[in-house]
């Protein structure tokens, strides 16, 4: 431990979510952890963890009381090289999630104090290990379910909205630096004109920070999945379409027992796009939904939905039930997916184009027939077509995102203020808001509340 | 030491009569305190041994400030002017900045006039060699010849005398500026108390003959019509004087030329000087170097005085031995037979780092000892006198065992010269600039008395009439403020040719008056014959409403930044604290903030070294500390 850091007790929190395959990590940090984690660990060599050399993995045994735990592997990196920079252990364990949690507990009753939710991060960045996005990336990380999120995710974390940021940053203090010299210097540098050329200067800025800015949009899919509905009568096949798009490749089918979510959501991976399949009122499947609830409550369901998807089934006749709700949905993101396509059509795409202003899209669950056309339809709706994240860089956060909406409302007053001829030394007053928020961003402005907001948001212990 | 020694008893001891020490002095005798002001020659009171101005863009702001607070600066160049000029006046109001040429010798005059007359007050010429402190605590000073003066406070405005060295080529003399004695002996007893210092060194251009320059070359640079002037008590009737033009010229490709193949002889090249200059006032060497891709720059040449023939080449300081500075003086279109009266030279000497005040100006580790001007590291006749009346408002505070006066950044100028010097690291005499104010809309020179005339009302250099007119102006600012919000100017075919007469756009509706006012192209005095309702106010007034009005959103928007400001300025940090204790703060913050001890966590947050991670750091701890205190109680 270095002399570094003082008064720090030692934390420990299962780091990972617990995969189906039952292994977890448990996580030990502070000057304490290696001592606590030798009271439990038994390595097949003899040897204790005090001796062994840092950045090591070592095989044995958890015991405590003499009984048995888990078959483990353990990790020992000593400080200041390591995430936190203080001491870390981790113990790989392998027996599920029952086990994993009985091995945490053991570590607790060993002079350790579970860890709040973000203070392994909130250490590291405190230790001065990580900047402010990249530990809001981690956090966007640990939640991060489907790979866009994770992608973006990790670019941040290498510091990708960092340098976009910083670019920006630096062009607005070099035009406040012009303008400044020239008021402190007046006899030798003349601003006429500037203001014409900070307007075109400040354009390119401008249009790069709405982009940015719109991503967010993007961003939120990415780390929070497209709240999806699926609706529709009973027996039109939903369950099989849910089977089918949960069979896919790329599909990731997770559970995520949160700490703040006590219901099951299910996430369905279309082509990396993660559609959370809501779960209306309670119903844990989509399956007669609209009998069960009825039209209103239905509606109701949609009202908070990003995407609708609508099932019909093609060899039915089209109820006046459907038309009705279809009419009354028509505007919306919704998809039509004319159901059992294989068998002989009853209803035509025209008939739902004549009820509702939506795309439709003949598949048939059974045969795996239409999906990728349904694929390419909600990345038309929601990424513009593009696939737009490998090197992009993303605004995931909503702090970032309600700090960008400042910065681009103060190069509009700029920009407004050039506009109606107001002299130069107040444009200054709105470049430094704009470079302000920006550095808020980057975590080089210190809001007084900052700190706790953002850690308050750490969902678990990494 | 003998037993036969002169002993004084005094409130106040002044050490030095430049600018900080004038007002300095001024400050203390005038509120009734036994004060005696000591320097090294009785002729040099107010010397302005360099520039032959005051004010200019951001120390014009702090003459108008040292104003507001009762200084003398402001009036006694009203009385001794030569030429003024406000620049910037295309700009903004908040970068509308006073220059003056003074005429030297007069001001020079005129202030020792003011501290010769002043009650309370005597001057003594004599070199303090020692600073007596017990326990801590000043207690007097002692003389070269030996004499004791105790006093309960002493403020030392020793400007670049400490230690002081003259050099020009390898001429190098142990003096202060215009051959005049340094002071030798009291640098080590600073050392001695604990004072850590630092040595600067600045520059001066030559004087020159006027009767050897050939204006016909150079661009005239006549003062304005009419003189506005600094003081806000001075009558503006009085300053319409004829006035006395500058001439602007520049360095040619053959000075530089000459500049650089002398540049092995050049002191400051060739490591003679070894005091660190300042950035923003070059020597014409220095320029040469550092921008050698600029083939000329601008020279101003500028009067010294009505009644001398000296003249003053602004931009042209150096330190070159004389032969290098004839040719290159010589090198300058209109000075080809120029004859230097006085050579350009540098001068080196002993200063202290500031991060051992607090932004009361008094050290930290000595009580009732404090300081201003030059010996603080800064640079410029307006920071010394700023920061030597506020040295003397809280020798005075100190000594009436009253509360410290302390202006913040977001209050004035000087807010911000005082909390650069005594927090951030400062390499170089410091100079005022308007791009180091971040609240500058807020920190203009036309309401400087709004924002400081009740503090120099505390510190007692105001009166109560002065201070009642204050009071009477802000009410009036308010309410004619509130009026012209209110008051509607209805549609009708006069507004509307008022408006076409005025190059403003004709919309055929009706405005308030604010919003009329808003429109760059018209003023609150212009906009009179539509306003019949309007009552008769003074200038000074009608300018405030202008402004206040014309820019209202920024002047909200600026607000709102300083409301962010406060909330840090406002968490004290415990006097109490160890930095030790606090988790995580990486060493070097830790090692900063233990040495410079900062009262709150916005001016922990400007100490260069502390990043904004070991800031929330600080907050963490603080917020976790407070906790802790409640749940005792």
């Amino acid at each position: 431990m270095s002399d570094l850091y003082y008064n720090e007790d030692t934390i420990a929190a299962v780091s990972t979510g617990i995969s189906p395959g039952g292994i977890g990590i448990v996580r030990i940090s502070g000057p304490d952890a290696i001592a606590a984690a030798d009271r439990l660990f038994f390595s097949r060599s003899g040897q204790k963890l005090a001796n062994v050399k840092s950045h090591t993995i070592h095989y044995g045994t958890i015991c405590e009381d003499g009984e048995m735990l888990d078959e483990v592997l353990v990790s020992v990196m000593r400080a200041p090289a390591t995430y936190t920079r203080e001491d870390i252990v981790e113990i790989n364990c392998h027996g599920g999630i029952f086990v994993v949690r009985k091995v945490l507990r053991a570590v607790l009753r060993n002079g350790v104090r579970p860890a709040e939710p973000g203070e392994f991060t909130k250490r590291a960045f405190l230790n001065g290990r990580i900047d402010l996005t990249q530990a809001e990336a981690v956090m966007d990380l640990i939640s991060a379910d489907n790979e866009y999120a994770e992608k973006s995710a990790v670019s941040q974390l290498k510091g990708s909205v960092r340098d976009a940021v910083l670019s920006c940053r630096e062009k607005i203090l070099y035009e406040t630096a012009y303008i400044e010299a020239a008021l402190d210097d007046p006899e030798h540098y003349d601003l006429t004109g500037y203001g014409d050329e900070l307007y075109s200067k400040l354009q390119p800025i401008l249009r790069e920070l709405e982009s940015l800015y719109r991503t967010s949009d993007d961003g939120k899919i990415m780390r929070e999945g497209i709240a999806t509905v699926i609706l529709g009568r009973p027996n039109v096949g939903k369950s099989t379409l849910m089977n089918v798009l949960s069979g896919t490749d790329t599909a990731i089918v997770t559970e995520i027992a949160g700490t703040t979510r006590d219901v099951l959501e299910e996430t369905v991976s279309i082509g990396g796009l993660p559609l959370r399949i809501m779960d209306t009122a309670g119903i844990r499947t989509t399956e007669d939904v609209i009998e069960k609830i009825g039209v209103e409550k239905a509606l109701k369901c949609a009202e908070n939905a990003d995407l609708i998807l609508y099932v019909l089934d093609a060899a039915s006749e089209f109820s006046q039930e459907d038309k009705d709700l279809l009419e009354q949905l028509s505007g919306r993101q919704m998809i039509v997916l004319l159901n059992k396509s294989d068998l002989k059509q009853r209803i035509k795409e025209s008939d739902v184009s004549a009820v509702a202003d939506a795309p439709v899209i003949s598949v048939s669950a059974k045969e795996n027939y239409g999906i990728g056309q349904l694929r390419e339809y909600v990345l038309d709706l929601f990424l513009g077509g593009e696939v737009r994240f490998n090197e992009q860089v993303y605004i995931t956060n909503e702090r970032h995102k309600a700090a960008l909406s400042d910065v681009i409302e103060s190069l509009k007053l700029v920009l407004e203020s050039i506009e109606t001829g107001m002299p130069e030394d107040v444009f200054t007053v709105d470049l430094m808001d704009a470079y302000r928020s920006l550095g808020t961003i980057i975590g080089e402005e210190i809001g007084e509340d900052l700190i706790n907001e953002i850690f308050s948001k750490f969902c678990m212990g990494k | 030491m003998s037993e036969y020694r002169q002993e004084e008893t005094f409130d106040a001891v002044v050490v030095g009569a430049g600018h900080a020490g004038c007002e300095a002095a001024l400050a203390c005798a005038r509120r009734g305190l036994k004060t005696v002001i000591f320097t090294v020659s009785v002729d040099s009171i107010a010397l302005m041994p360099c520039n032959p101005n005051i004010g200019g863009t951001s120390k014009g702001h702090l003459v108008r400030e040292i104003d507001a607070l009762g200084g003398e600066m402001a009036k006694n160049i009203d009385k001794t002017f030569i030429q003024s000029k406000m620049l910037n006046r295309s700009k903004g109001p908040a970068v509308h900045s006073l220059r003056a040429q003074a005429d030297k010798q007069e001001y020079s005059r005129s202030m020792r006039k003011v501290l010769e007359n002043q009650e309370n007050l005597l001057i003594t010429q004599g070199e303090v060699s020692e600073l007596i402190v017990e326990d801590g605590t000043v207690k007097g000073v002692k003389t070269r010849s030996g004499a004791v003066y105790h006093a309960g406070a002493v403020i030392l405005c020793t400007g670049v005398y400490l230690k002081a060295r003259c050099i020009y080529g390898d001429v190098s003399t142990n003096s202060g500026p215009n051959g005049l004695l340094p002071a030798n002996y009291l640098s080590d007893s600073l050392v001695k108390n604990g004072i850590k210092l630092v040595r600067f060194k600045t520059g001066t251009p030559a004087r020159i003959d006027k009767r050897t320059i050939d204006f016909s070359k150079m661009m005239i640079q006549p003062g304005d019509v009419p003189v506005e002037p600094f003081s806000f008590s001075t009558d503006p009737s009085d300053v319409q004087i004829e006035q006395v033009p500058c001439y602007l010229t520049n360095t040619t490709p053959e000075t530089h030329e000459i500049i650089r193949a002398n540049l092995d002889r050049s002191p400051l090249y060739a490591g003679v000087i070894h005091g660190t200059g300042p950035r923003y006032c070059p020597s014409i060497e220095d320029k040469v170097v550092r921008f050698a891709e600029k083939d000329h720059h601008q020279v101003f040449i500028e009067p010294e005085g009505r009644y001398t023939n000296e003249v003053y080449i602004d931009g042209m300081s150096s330190s070159m031995p004389e032969d290098v500075q004839v040719r290159m003086y010589r090198s300058v279109p209109g000075l080809e037979n120029a004859h230097i009266v006085r050579p350009a030279y540098a001068i080196e000497y002993d200063c202290i780092d500031p991060r051992q005040l607090k932004n009361t100006l008094e050290f930290k580790n000595i009580h009732g000892l404090f300081a201003g001007g030059q010996f603080n590291g800064s640079s410029g006749y307006e920071e010394a006198a700023a920061q030597g009346l506020l040295a003397g408002i809280n020798a005075g505070q100190y000594l009436f065992g009253k509360e410290a006066i302390t202006i913040d950044r977001s209050e004035g100028y000087l807010g911000v010269l005082v909390d650069d010097l005594v927090t951030k690291e400062n390499l170089e005499p410091y100079r005022m600039m308007t791009s180091r104010a971040e609240y500058r809309l807020l920190l203009r020179q036309d309401n400087a008395d709004l924002r400081l005339r009740e503090k120099g009302y505390q510190a007692g250099l105001i009166s109560k009439e002065q201070y009642d007119a204050l009071l009477l102006k802000k009410e009036q600012i308010a309410a004619e403020t509130e009026r012209v919000k209110k008051t509607k100017i209805p549609h009708s075919s006069e507004l509307d040719r008022f408006l076409s007469d005025n190059g403003s756009i004709v919309t055929g509706a009706g405005f308030t008056v604010a919003e009329l006012i808003r429109r760059p192209e018209l003023t609150y005095d212009l906009l009179a014959p539509l306003d019949p309702g309007r009552p008769e106010l003074p200038k000074d007034v009608r300018e405030q409403v202008n402004i206040e009005i014309k820019y209202e959103g920024y002047i909200k928007r600026q607000r709102k930044q300083v409301e962010a400001f406060k909330k840090m300025e406002t968490r004290r940090i415990p006097e109490d604290i160890d930095y030790k204790e606090v988790g995580s703060l990486r060493l070097e913050a830790i090692q900063k903030l233990d040495q410079f001890r900062p009262s709150s966590i916005g001016q922990a947050s400007r100490i260069s070294g502390v990043s904004p991670a070991d800031i929330s750091v600080l907050l963490v701890y603080l917020e976790k500390r407070a906790q802790e205190r409640r749940l005792r109680k």
